[in-house]
């Protein structure tokens, strides 16, 4: 046991990547033979119960490794962990600061109900879910641990590769209609990405963030404004995934086509966007990065206020329950890149506490979106009249929960994530528009939901005959209320949790702190990189 | 004289916009060629970053002027994973027209016939 913790303590950053992947290649030695067998084999079912158990305990570990990262990254020290301990900026290193180690905490928070719903009977409708599942982990973790640019474009690529499968299974039309979109929207991006990471490398030689952010700052002339159109790229790429406008048009079909586990994990794939917008744009890009410094502030409040306003009226517009989650989804996105887009620890400190929220709020949202459907027959998630759900008193009331909070009504953390970006953006610039779109956007959000939660409960039609239809299981409305239970302690655990935001922040800004850690003492001894010999 | 840095850039510039126009097409087939063009100009692009060296040594030998060897390397990363997204991207596109009976990128045939390849 000691030799473990010991093992942990040395190479933890490591072991949250290497966990899921041992754990997708064990998955893939059990065996999946998918429908083939389904139907009548004894041996398929005893297989099946084995994946789920070790899917379930290895996530239900990271979940537990996660928890440790964040109390080690709260005693305040960064851990670069150097991979085959090559010096950085040489080799690739594995920084676990405060916001790696909150962001795979969240991971691990969305993962763990949704592989649990998931086993609720999704697992089975197509081969391999389970491995799949543990690559995307792998990909998460790898993405929000990895302190090296070139190495976050690899991440990326995993965990993409791993949605584009998840994305399909269960198969059907629509997912591989929505799904082709999805793959080569994403595979224009990597493209783009390595142009940007291309042109950084040119003007400063080197991939390592660390060691980036402090080369970026001396670049002067025409390297600077090299760099500043490389930041722009990135932001596309990042923007992408986040679901930016004018970039979001492929998430609520995709979303919406995704079965409702792989859509309710899809919704921290936004917020991999949102984390690389901080980590690039924040780390390197900076208010200290010399003649770099901030470019793409001119863009980012726009684009995130656009988006928070575009994505709720399309939530109102919405025909289907799904649409009108992922359209949420776009619109919180917004809200919180806004607070980041406005450049001040204060505002990225709370919009890290709204990414929290949002998150877990979207994907209960996904999961019981689909318990909803499931109740109301060949209507499905339409949102027209149709029979009455089968359990309508616990579903509406999770259904108004999840209102409330994803809206921001008080005592639910959504209020207080909306309370602190309003206050935090007290006295800049701005503060107009973002208190006119953050409290707009809220009441428009409270309509439309509303609106769907009016349709689906109220403008109820008799039963074609007889309720055919059963009630949800206990497994899946565990999985849902696992996540209504997360964002009360979330508004329980406010003051905790925003002092954690806040020193990330600080912690953010503290470029001096993070070279030491990462670099060591090598800093700036080394020429610039300039093509001369 | 003509730089090879321009005939490198005009030539990497031309491959990106055939890239680009095929993936704006309608069926998946110039689609998937499009993103593969794109993908060469890109890791071109990427080899190119780290400049154009001539009579440069390899690094292993270390003296007078040495090649940069990242962007190769960093190039052959970004061959194999393009090699499989490649791959994938073009089995999707087979069982995607397998699924919805066409091969447009929306699964189905456009209206309007005309001009709508």
């Amino acid at each position: 046991m000691n030799m473990l913790l010991d093992l942990w303590w040395q190479h933890g950053p490591v072991l949250a990547v290497v966990l899921p992947s041992l754990t997708a290649v064990l998955l893939l030695l059990i065996g999946d033979d998918g429908g083939m067998a389904a139907q009548g084999g004894q041996h398929e079912t005893g297989r099946l119960r084995w994946r789920r158990r070790v899917a379930l305990s290895s996530a239900l570990l990271g979940l537990l490794m996660a928890v440790g990262m964040v109390w080690r990254a709260s005693q305040g020290d960064l851990l670069a962990y150097r991979l085959g301990e090559w010096p950085a900026p040489f080799g690739i290193v594995l920084v676990l600061d405060r916001l790696s180690a909150l962001m795979v905490l969240l991971t691990y928070l969305v993962a763990v109900p949704v592989l649990w719903y998931a086993c609720g009977g999704w697992d089975a409708r197509g081969r391999y879910f389970h491995a799949i599942f543990q690559f995307q982990l792998m990909g998460l973790c790898g993405a929000f641990l990895t302190g090296d640019l070139f190495n976050l474009f690899v991440f990326f690529e995993v965990l993409l590769i791993a949605s584009y499968v998840l994305l399909l299974h269960g198969q059907g039309r629509e997912r591989f209609r929505m799904g082709l979109h999805y793959v080569v929207l994403n595979l224009t991006a990597s493209g783009l990405f390595l142009i940007g990471l291309a042109m950084l490398y040119a003007v400063t030689g080197t991939l390592n963030m660390s060691d980036m952010a402090q080369r970026v700052a001396q670049l002067t002339g025409e390297s600077a404004l090299l760099a500043r159109s490389a930041a722009l790229v990135l932001l596309v790429v990042f923007g992408l995934k986040a679901a930016l406008v004018p970039l979001y048009f492929w998430l609520p079909g995709t979303y919406a086509a995704a079965s409702a586990p792989v859509a309710a994990l899809f919704a921290i794939m936004t917020k991999v966007g949102v984390y690389s917008i901080i980590r690039t744009h924040w780390v390197i890009f900076g208010t200290e990065a010399g003649e770099a410094a901030l470019a793409v502030a001119d863009w980012l409040l726009p684009a995130a206020l656009t988006t928070s306003a575009l994505g709720v009226l399309g939530a109102l517009a919405a025909h289907t329950l799904g649409r009108l989650v992922a359209y949420l989804t776009v619109s919180s996105v917004g809200t919180l890149m806004a607070a980041v887009g406005l450049f001040t620890p204060e505002t990225l400190s709370a919009a890290l506490y709204y990414t929290l929220h949002s998150t877990l709020v979207v994907a209960g949202l996904f999961l019981l979106v689909e318990q909803m459907a499931a109740q109301r027959g060949e209507t499905g998630d339409h949102l027209r009249p149709a029979h009455a759900v089968r359990e309508p008193v616990l579903l509406g009331l999770m259904m108004l929960f999840g209102a409330a909070s994803a809206a921001g009504l008080p005592p639910l953390p959504g209020f207080l994530g909306k309370l602190m970006l309003l206050q935090s953006s007290h006295g800049l610039a701005a503060q107009p528009w973002l208190w006119t779109v953050v409290l707009g956007v809220g009441f428009l959000t409270i309509v439309g939901l509303a609106r769907a939660g009016v349709i689906v409960f109220w403008h109820v039609q008799p039963a074609p005959g007889g309720g055919a239809v059963s009630g949800g299981s206990a497994q899946l409305l565990s999985a849902t209320w696992a996540f209504m239970v997360l964002t009360v302690a979330l508004a329980v655990l406010a003051e905790p949790v925003k002092d954690y935001t806040d020193q990330t922040a600080a912690q953010l800004g503290d470029r001096t702190a993070y070279q030491r850690a990462v670099l060591g003492d090598l800093g700036s001894s080394t020429r610039p990189y300039n093509g001369d010999r | 004289m003509i730089s090879m840095e321009i005939l490198v850039a005009s030539g990497l510039g031309l491959v990106t916009a055939a890239g680009v126009y095929l993936l704006l097409r309608g069926r998946t087939f110039p689609v998937v060629l499009g993103l593969t063009l794109i993908g060469y100009a890109v890791n071109v692009f990427i080899f190119v970053m780290g400049r154009l060296w001539s009579n440069a040594n390899p690094l292993l030998i270390g003296e007078g002027a040495v090649a940069d060897p990242l962007p190769q390397a960093l190039v052959l990363t970004a061959i194999v994973i393009g090699f499989a997204t490649t791959g994938f991207v073009i089995e999707l596109a087979l069982r995607s027209r397998h699924e919805n009976g066409s091969d447009h990128v929306d699964g189905r045939e456009p209206q309007g016939g005309e001009g709508v390849r």
